[in-house]
């Protein structure tokens, strides 16, 4: 499993029932059912990782987290989650707020669009940036509503969530210690969050 | 049809009789049940390698291949999902499918004879449920040697059985692959059903369902009824496509009452062939089947029953069926999910309507039933 699906995982803990929105090949929802007794469902819109989450036994609905989460019915799970996929969707904004009606917390990681490298892109070059955290070209990039860390945590305290935890990783999934801590917001190229009702 | 499962034939298993008649969930019993039944593969070692094929309204048990004699480019009714390479890959599953309890095809139903008169059952057949074909099946199975299923695989009433099986039996079915289905037919679909139901019942050779010793069936009736049923099948768009405003065998409209666009034509026929392969009363009977059908009516009982087993559910949907829409599925999957049950749902982009699952395009229905096959097998180790 990708390391940052390792932090999210951490996070979602063990015992719960878990919406997955946006799940990929399922490998992280494989992991929660598996090896820490959760049950699970996935919400998948392409239809190659819609059949690989089929063939991992991981059950899963195929189609748009947007269309699908107005479809669950107030607190059918414990844990929502959200990973990497917060920058892709048409509203970030009702997407929290749906999360937050069907699940008691939160998990939700994101790229840090004021990590240093991207603001030096910007500042220096003049061009959007192009990294290993946001690996496309402005034009056929899927993340149409990038933020900071500080945009994140300003739009979850508008929305009446809480921050009970915040990892810091870096573009391969590894947790970051030290500096970044103190300033995660230049340093932290992702952050995982779990965020309570 | 040379790469399917090749030349096939229709056998037959006494499933009930004497001191052990069928007790059907409505109290009433049957004395006696055959079961016309055809099976594709080979049962392997430990017996896990069975899938069940439940067919719908107007199926029967000949799914795949041919019978000896038999026009090539007609085989068995869901032949391309059934056979070497396929879905329900036939190198790897033993594959079972059996006309259900009540129908017409060879399994005992109202055109049966009743034991106790010597005489044809007609309206005297007691009213069936789902979970009857159910339990019907789960007999011949005992036949068979089969004590759990790897899979149960359906459309439309065929769906209904599978759902119903899993529901009640959950400790011997790893999956039901529920298709085209409903868990709770609609005001509208009890109503298409009625006026099917009229159409038979109000034909003056029905005769109160005894015309089997009579010169005459209600052909015009049963041949009616299924005209009704097949433009539900049907979406508007493939009526479009496939006939348009067309007239038949003719350029111009010849302005009269007679069969005269295509689509008319094509309904006669439809309706025409049918009489000469089903009984008005096993239609009556099945209508009343999927009418009555709702299994999540308690669901209470569900939730216990769904917890004893390990079901994995996989329910689909095409959005161009308007007989049992996306909505039905998807009320479907949300009470299984509510009963805790694992439920993979799809909807497929379709122009077929309900037919749709008896189609094998678009591929992505093949692949999904394939994957969660597999699946299935590989968890019990089926190579």
């Amino acid at each position: 499993m990708r390391p940052d699906l390792d932090v999210v995982a951490d996070l979602v803990g063990s015992g719960h029932r878990v919406l997955d929105l946006g799940c990929g090949d399922g490998a992280l929802l494989e992991n929660l059912i598996e090896q820490r007794g959760c049950t699970g469902l996935g919400v998948e819109r392409e239809l190659d990782d819609f059949h690989a989450c089929i063939a991992r036994g991981v059950p899963v609905t195929q189609g748009d987290l947007e269309e699908e989460l107005p479809r669950f019915e107030a607190g059918d799970f414990d844990v929502a989650v959200l990973s990497l996929t917060l920058q892709a969707v048409s509203r970030p904004d009702r997407v929290l707020t749906e999360m937050k009606r069907v699940a008691s917390r939160l998990v939700v990681s994101l790229p840090n669009f004021a990590h240093w490298r991207l603001r030096a892109t910007l500042a220096l070059r003049g061009r959007m940036p192009v990294t290993d955290a946001l690996p496309y070209q402005w034009y056929d990039t899927p993340n149409i509503h990038l933020c900071t860390i500080r945009d994140f945590e300003a739009l979850v305290g508008e929305l009446g969530l809480r921050i009970q935890r915040r990892v810091l990783i870096d573009a391969t999934g590894r947790r970051v210690e030290g500096l970044a801590r103190w300033a995660p917001n230049l340093l932290a190229e992702r952050a995982v969050y779990s965020l309570g009702t | 049809m040379a790469d399917g499962v090749g030349i096939v034939e229709t056998k037959r298993a006494v499933v009930f009789e004497g001191d052990r008649p069928l007790v059907l969930a409505s109290g009433a019993t049957l004395p006696e049940v055959e079961v016309a039944y055809e099976t594709y593969g080979e049962l392997n070692a430990d017996r896990s390698n069975a899938v069940f094929i439940c067919h719908a309204l107007s199926g029967d048990a000949h799914a795949a291949g041919l019978h000896e004699g038999d026009d090539p480019n007609r085989p068995g009714w869901w032949d391309n999902i059934v056979g070497p390479g396929r879905p329900l890959d036939t190198d790897r599953f033993f594959v079972i499918c059996a006309n259900v309890l009540g129908g017409c095809r060879g399994t005992t139903g109202p055109s049966s004879i009743d034991p106790a008169t010597g005489k044809p059952y007609g309206l005297r057949f007691p009213l069936v449920q789902v979970r009857d074909l159910v339990e019907v099946h789960r007999a011949l199975l005992a036949k068979l040697g089969v004590e759990r299923l790897l899979a149960a695989v359906g459309g439309s009433l065929g769906g209904m059985q599978a759902l119903q099986w899993a529901i009640d039996h959950p400790t011997e079915i790893d999956g039901a692959a529920i298709i085209a289905a409903s868990a709770r037919l609609s005001a509208q679909n009890i109503a298409f059903s009625a006026v099917a139901r009229e159409a038979i019942m109000r034909d003056p050779d029905f005769a109160g369902g005894d015309y089997y010793d009579k010169e005459r069936r209600p052909d015009a009736g049963l041949a009616l009824a299924r005209m009704i049923g097949h433009i539900t099948y049907l979406s508007e768009e493939s009526m479009r496509e496939k006939f348009g405003r067309r007239i038949q065998d003719a350029e111009v409209p010849r302005f009269g009452f007679d069969v005269d666009f295509q689509v008319e034509s094509y309904l006669h026929y439809q309706g025409q062939s049918f009489v000469e392969r089903f009984d008005a009363n096993t239609y009556l009977y099945m209508g009343r089947v999927m009418d009555y059908f709702d299994p999540f009516e308690d669901r209470a009982q569900v939730q216990r029953q769904i917890s004893r087993g390990d079901t994995h559910f996989l329910v689909l949907s095409f959005d161009s069926d308007w007989r049992f829409s996306t909505e039905h599925a998807r009320v479907m999957a949300s009470e299984l999910r509510g009963a805790g049950a694992p439920v993979t749902f799809q909807e497929i982009s379709s122009p077929h309507g309900h037919d749709s699952f008896l189609f094998a395009d678009p591929p992505e229905y093949h692949l999904t039933v394939a994957r969660f096959l597999d699946r299935l097998a590989r968890q019990r180790g089926i190579g």
